[in-house]
This record gives C-alpha cells, structure tokens and sequence, in this order.
C-alpha cells in the first residue's frame, strides 16, 4: 500500500457541478509529485481532499494506509499568496506551526531554543539570513514566499501541498525558489505534492507528473522523470528536458483543443 | 518621505488655532452679537468664574460617557463575533440590530427617563446605545474578512478552533476594532450630552441648557468647546493605542 492513495474519488460541488471524477493516485512516501493541467481541473480540489478540508463525494483517500476524515495533521502547506501574518515578524511566523501542532506544541513551550535555532538554519538555507525579525511589508514578493515554504516544512511535515506557490512570481525569482526547493526537498524528503501550471517547474522539481483533464477533473496522463538531483538550472535547456516538456504539453494541448473543438489551436 | 513627528502635530494645533482666529476675526469684523454667536475669547472666559462648577459637570460627563462606551465595548464585541462567526446569528440579529440603529437615540431618552428617572443612568445607557453599533460592525466584518488560507494553514497543522481564532482570527480583526472605537468614543459623548440636556441635573449638557435659559450664551458654547476638548482627547488616547497596538495594519500599506 503506498503513502497516499486516492481510490476514485470523485467530488461534486453543492451546486451539482463535477469538479473530480474517478481519480486513482498512489503516491509513496518521500515522492514528488506534480499535478498539471488546465485551470478549473480540480487540482486545488484534490489536495483539499487528500489534507481533509474536503470529503470526497465518492471514494477515499487513504495517507498512511489510514482513510482521510478530517484535516489530518501534520500537513505544510503553502498557497500562491505567501499568507503570512503581518502583526508577526518573518521569524514568528516561520515558528507559527510549532505553537499549534500537536506533536510538537509542548516540547516547543518548554525549550523554544531548538526550535528557534532550527527556524534560523532553514531561513538561511533559502537565503532569509538577516530577515528573521523583518516586518512582513518589508520582504518582497519572492522573499514573502520562502519564508511561506519555511513556515511549511518547520514542523518537519511528511506531507507537503504546494498550491502554485511559485505562480505569482517573476521568472528569475520563480527560477530561484525551484533551486531552494530543490534543496529543502533533499534535505528533508519530505512526500511532495505540487499544483502548477508551469510544465518546467513540474518537469524540473518531481519524480512523477500526473496530468490532469478538465471538466471533470480526471487524471490523463503520468509521466516519470529520472533525472538525478540535484538538478542544476541548466538541465531546462537540455534537450531531454525540453523534450519531456513537448510531451506534456502535447497531452495538454490535445485535451484543450477537444474542449474547444478548434483544430490547431491551443498546442 | 512622511512628515516628521513635530511637524504633524504643529499641522494639527495650527488648523485648529486658525480656526479659533478666524471666528475670533468674523465676530469682530461683522460685530456679531455674543448672545447670537459669541467669540471664543468670550467662551473661554465665559468659563473662567464658575470653573470649578464646569469641571465638575465636565468629570459627570466624562464617567458617563465612559461607562456607557465601555458596555458598549463589551456588548459590541460580543454581538459582533456573534454576528461575525455565526451565518444563523448573522441573518438573524442583523436586521435588528440596523433597526434599531435607525431609530434616534434622543427619541429613547424620555423612555429611559420613564424606566430610570432623571439623572446618571439614563445618560450611560444612551452613550452605550448610540455607541456600540459602529463596533459590532467592524468587529463582525473584521471576522468575516479573515482569509481562508490563513485558517487552512492551521487547520491542517491540527490545530483547534480556539486556536485559529485566537492566532489568526482575532489579530485580523483588532485593527478593525480600534478603528470602531474612535468613531464610537466620540459618539458616545454625543449620547451622554444628549440625554443631559433632556433629563438631568448634572454634566455640561444639564450646564448649556440652564446657561442658554439664563441666556448666558457665551457659557453655551463654553461647555461646547469643553466637551471638543474631552472628545479630542479621547480619541487621541485611542488614536495613540490603535497605532502601538495595531500599527503593522496601517505600515503594511506603505509597502
């Protein structure tokens, strides 16, 4: 039985809308998975599934061979927006799971010390040396979204949800956060889901893509990428990359164009 | 760049000194009676011989006016997380509580008047009624702003309830409640004065209404000016712990 297994699971928004249907995924532990495809497949939807903020409609989805109820703890997650909390500093908000997960509340309540040197280690190996008492105001952009990764993996979770968190960002800085995530990733190896739009960050960062159908939500297409980490930024130039990359694309580009029904466009 | 500190402050003093001249000029230049519209000079001396007895109207008006927003401190915040967090309390207290918003409060102080006779009570329970509405609003909308991602970090770190409301949903909302209390404190004087010159013995309010009766008009708009300056001192005093407590609402936009 792998990590995460999602036995078709299909959801259906109050208003009768299909949003997923029939979606079978196993994902194993320490993997990176990828979900792309086009706006409104219900990837978002299917990691609110898997973390519990929403019950299927259908099938279930199962993390540790244990069927998902509720919001199952222990999850990181990050969004497109860093949502970072203002009135906190950088520093504070990083530390804001441990004040509330349950496996780590108490220990951090008595010896915050660890914890703290810890949050300083992770800041700066995404380059956030010096900001740990910033103001949230005074990061820009792409910074605000590192410190939302830290906050994500302090707690030393087994399950990470990337929501498009590198979507709202400028090409460098967005190219700068896959290297850092690189690097996070294999340090800690944590099982990974990331939901993007972009072919070469899926392409670049995981060991599996999944993509996805719309209306409903189905998945199409997996495709594994063997590429040995730590990947350089080069590797994306590569032919084989690219050609990964046409592939995806080409799957994509046949499900829109079904949609639409116009030949030629969309590929 | 913002002003300096010194610099925003002699802004504030000199409008408020240029008014005074101004005023002070028109009575003089269109000789305007003082017991039709009297010089401030006037007003200020006006008070001078019976200083004593203004301040101790002023310190009724004051504790009054304090009581009565402090229930409406309370009971604002109450309704409002009620009304904030509960869709079933929302669609059902809402219209009531803009209902009886409407409803003018001088119109309530006979009835109060009726329940409690003449004097103090009357005059905390208007300051509360007139006051409190602006903060069950903003508290309620500070609530219902909270964005969901913010709740879902936590919900899926396990967190409880209790905790995502004390950790994200009442930060979000506090700059929304301070802002409430700035428009309710001087609101609430309005309803303190208010039920003074319609039923009471004591505060500037029962002071202007004799005054005027004895057609003492400079000392009318002597208990005028002293219920500004309790007002804009309140309001400073709010001002001041809104931008300690809250500040990070108002410097995270000059990002």
């Amino acid at each position: 039985m792998s990590f995460i297994e999602l036995s078709n699971v299909s959801l259906r928004y109050d208003n009768g809308y299909l949003a997923v249907e029939g979606v079978n995924l196993s994902i194993a532990q320490g993997e990176f998975v990828a979900l792309v495809g086009p706006s409104g497949c219900g990837k978002s939807t299917l990691l609110r599934v898997i973390s519990g903020l929403r019950p299927p409609s259908n099938g279930a989805a199962t993390v540790h061979g244990r069927v998902v109820k509720g919001p199952i703890s222990g999850i990181g997650m990050a969004f497109q927006n860093p949502t970072l909390m203002p009135w906190r500093t950088i520093l504070q908000n990083i530390l804001l799971p441990l004040e509330v997960s349950p496996q780590h509340k108490q220990r951090y309540r008595q010896n915050p010390r660890p914890y703290i040197e810890a949050a300083r280690e992770l800041m700066a190996s995404v380059g956030l040396a010096g900001f740990e008492d910033a103001h949230v105001w005074e990061l820009s952009g792409g910074m605000q979204q590192r410190a939302s990764l830290c906050r994500a993996l302090i707690h030393q979770p087994e399950i990470l949800m990337l929501d498009e968190p590198f979507s709202a960002l400028d090409a460098f800085t967005r190219e700068e956060l896959w290297q850092a995530m690189q690097v996070l990733y294999m340090s800690r190896k944590p099982t990974v889901i990331l939901v993007t739009h972009d072919l070469r960050e899926a392409v670049y960062l995981s060991d599996t893509i999944y993509t996805m159908s719309t209306r409903p939500g189905r998945i199409a297409y997996s495709r594994r990428i063997e590429f040995p980490r730590p990947r350089g930024l080069e590797l994306t130039y590569e032919d084989a990359f690219a050609h990964i990359v046409k592939e995806l694309r080409e799957q994509i580009g046949g499900m829109r164009t079904q949609i639409s029904g116009l030949k030629g466009v969309g590929a | 760049m913002r002003l300096s500190k010194t610099k925003d402050t002699l802004i504030a003093v000199g409008a408020v000194v240029g008014l005074f001249v101004l005023w002070e000029l028109a009575v003089w230049l269109f000789k305007i009676p003082p017991f039709v519209l009297p010089a401030p000079s006037q007003a200020i001396q006006s008070l001078q011989p019976v200083w004593g007895v203004v301040m101790g109207h002023a310190w009724q008006t004051l504790w009054t006016t304090l009581a009565g927003f402090g229930i409406a401190v309370v009971a604002g915040v109450l309704l409002g997380a009620a009304v904030g967090t509960s869709r079933p309390l929302n669609l059902a207290l809402y219209p009531i509580l803009v209902g009886f918003n409407s409803v003018p409060k001088a119109a309530l102080v006979p009835v109060l008047v009726l329940w409690f006779g003449i004097g103090t009570v009357p005059a905390i329970l208007t300051a509360f009624l007139i006051s409190f509405f602006p903060i069950v609003v903003n508290v309620a909308t500070g609530l219902a702003a909270v964005p969901p991602e913010l709740r879902e970090v936590l919900r899926v770190l396990g967190s409880s309830r209790l905790e995502a409301f004390t950790r994200v949903s009442i930060p979000f909302s506090l700059p929304y409640f301070f802002a409430s209390l700035k428009v309710a404190i001087t609101l609430a004087f309005v309803g303190a004065v208010i039920s003074e010159i319609a039923a009471s013995q004591k505060g500037i309010g029962y002071m202007m209404t004799s005054a005027s009766s004895q057609f003492n008009v400079p000392l009318v708009f002597g208990g005028l000016l002293v219920i500004a300056v309790m007002g804009i001192a309140l309001y400073g005093v709010f001002a001041f712990l809104e931008r300690r407590l809250v500040g990070w609402a108002y410097r995270s936009q000059h990002a």
